[in-house]
């Protein structure tokens, strides 16, 4: 049973007055709408729905990032209800898919934004509260490059540590050769300095 | 910091003083039959006791995710069988419904038939596959995972004459399956499933009573059900501890809701629960595989209107899961109106079921770590994508 989103929005503004939402449209045919929340309320949002007995979202399912170089396809995919003026450069989004076991409701969808992609891509960790983030929010990190402020233990989890960029991301450019010591081959090492940027210094 | 009262204990409550000279750090796997393929726990101990555990992920990554963003979304189906290559069949079908959402793609009540019977006969090959490998990670090896593969095989000989493939099935599409079922093959699945309550009888007669069994599994790896709730655990991981989450019941995708089938429970959560779930959940399959078989309707296996080529799904993104039999297999797809998925996301019912996997073996024996990541049910093909 897919969540009143409405009624959801109106419940957390009137407990929590200060926290920024904004109901966005999916304009597809799964009609699944989401919650845009600020990321200063992220945690709080999260511990209402879970610790309200009405709402009662007690399973984060799914956590995963999303790479939006433009802005522009991003307010395509998910349009604001009000419109509103898009980011001016592109962000990483992290989405939440929230699920009630005791009154089977689900799937609640909550986004938030970073503020760009370069320097400001921290948001907060909800493994606070929702353990089952401890591990999606690492491999967001690995691949995206999300740092999650207030997350237990952040390393890589799917690359090694060593590696430096993130995957995901969908400026990414992928080595020729995915060895972590580049072979000996002078075009090779050519090409693995512009991967390795922090490596060619050294 | 971190308030959570599920998480990790920092240090074994059962040991408070620890010297770390006294410490033994062991490194268990990458390349070790407990592991279930290419998987690593570094593991301290303090004698026999396990104080601190922390799995190491990622030697069988080739970012899946990644590679279908460059590729179309039928293309992407043929990978999805290398996830949990137990099952590719339902690893299909949760793909095939999540771009189904995503277009808004009918499907037809034969195909929904042909899905249902395939996707639980997945499940029995699953768990009696599971109960083969968790005796061999006791030390059983061999005996009970022979038995259970010679059953596996009969299920593989109807899927390859189903599919052409024993294991790399790429038989969903999006709007219904690739191929209608082969003369003979329902009357085949049938009989199929009216001897294989025989052969879980003989099974269970094989292995449930034993003593050694009993000692290995019995109130080893319990936790409170509402720490695996908030750590995301789904499946029969959950429904052993008590918690009736089946998303066959609680969101009933496909037809599912038309067959009668009881949701199997556990009391405790421990190892033994967790196996003993795993025999019940096979004897609901069947029940629903004989009423499925049943009522099998005629009419086309695929919607007609389902388009293959230059297939864009509309702008918009969707989620959708499925009861896999490891637990809930979801896929979170966004399109951006191209031929290729914008963002494509597996959500891994092995790689999150091990998040509480250090809280179930605080304060046990490294034996017991194996045998808790034996009643885990991973596959490192899904775990590491």
């Amino acid at each position: 049973m897919m969540p009143d989103l409405a009624a959801i929005l109106s419940r957390v503004q009137t407990a929590l007055p200060a926290a920024a939402l904004a109901l966005r449209r999916n304009p597809g045919p799964a009609g699944q709408d989401s919650l845009l929340v600020a990321p200063a309320d992220l945690v709080a949002v999260c511990r209402f729905l879970r610790d309200t007995p009405e709402l009662a979202f007690d399973l984060l399912s799914n956590v995963t990032g999303v790479d939006w170089p433009d802005p522009a396809t991003a307010d395509a995919v998910a349009v604001p209800a009000e419109a509103t003026a898009p980011a001016a450069c592109g962000f990483l989004e992290v989405v939440y898919h929230l699920y009630s076991t005791p009154r089977r409701v689900g799937p609640l969808v909550l986004r938030a934004r970073t503020a760009d992609r370069a320097a400001a891509v921290q948001l907060p960790s909800v493994v606070a509260v929702y353990r089952s983030a401890e591990f999606q929010e690492r491999e967001i990190y690995d691949l995206f490059g999300v740092i999650f402020t207030g997350h237990p233990d952040l390393r890589r989890i799917l690359m090694w540590d060593e590696f430096l960029d993130h995957p995901l991301r969908k400026d990414y450019v992928a080595p020729d050769d995915y060895q972590y010591e580049p072979t000996p081959h002078d075009a090779v090492l050519e090409k693995a300095k512009l991967h390795y940027p922090a490596k060619a210094e050294s | 910091m971190i308030s959570n009262p599920f998480m990790a204990p920092a240090t074994n409550p059962a040991a408070p003083e620890l010297d770390e000279d006294q410490l033994l750090h062991v490194s268990l796997g990458p390349q070790h039959p407990s592991t279930h393929g290419v998987f690593r726990m570094n593991v301290v101990l303090d004698g026999e006791t396990v104080v601190s555990l922390k799995p190491v992920f990622g030697y069988l990554h080739r970012n899946h995710e990644k590679i279908a963003e460059a590729v179309t979304y039928l293309s992407s189906m043929p990978f999805t069988d290398r996830l949990d290559y137990i099952c590719p069949l339902t690893n299909n079908w949760a793909y095939a419904r999540a771009v189904e959402q995503l277009a808004g793609i009918e499907v037809p009540e034969r195909a929904e038939f042909i899905r249902v019977i395939t996707a639980e006969l997945t499940r029995l090959i699953n768990h009696t596959a599971f109960v083969g490998f968790f005796l061999g990670d006791m030390g059983a090896w061999g005996s009970a995972l022979m038995y259970a593969f010679r059953e596996r095989e009969k299920i593989l000989d109807l899927f390859e004459d189903l599919t052409g493939a024993r294991m790399m099935s790429n038989f969903m599409r999006f709007g219904g399956c690739r191929n209608d079922l082969p003369a003979g093959w329902a009357a085949r699945a049938s009989e199929l499933v009216n001897g294989f309550p025989r052969f879980l009888d003989e099974l269970e007669n094989l292995i449930i009573g034993n003593e050694v069994l009993l000692a290995r599994t019995q109130n080893v790896g319990a936790l409170p059900k509402e720490a695996l709730i908030n750590g995301g655990i789904t499946g029969p991981m959950l429904r052993a501890a008590g918690v009736a989450y089946d998303i066959r019941k609680a969101e009933p995708y496909g037809i599912y809701e038309r067959f009668e089938f009881r949701v199997p429970l556990g009391e405790t959560g421990d190892c033994y629960d967790r196996l003993m779930i795993r025999f019940l959940e096979l004897r609901e399959s069947l029940a629903i595989l004989r009423q499925a078989l049943a009522q099998l309707p005629d009419g086309p296996y695929i919607n007609p209107k389902s388009k293959v080529r230059n297939f864009k799904p509309p702008v918009g993104e969707a989620y959708a899961r499925i009861e896999g039999p490891k637990g809930e297999l979801g896929f979170h797809l966004i399109s951006d109106g191209s031929v290729n998925p914008f963002r494509y996301r597996i959500r891994p019912p092995s790689f999150i079921n091990l998040t509480l996997i250090e809280d179930m073996c605080l304060g046990l024996d490294l034996a017991d770590v194996v045998v808790i990541l034996g009643s885990v049910d991973i596959v490192l093909g899904e775990v590491d994508r």
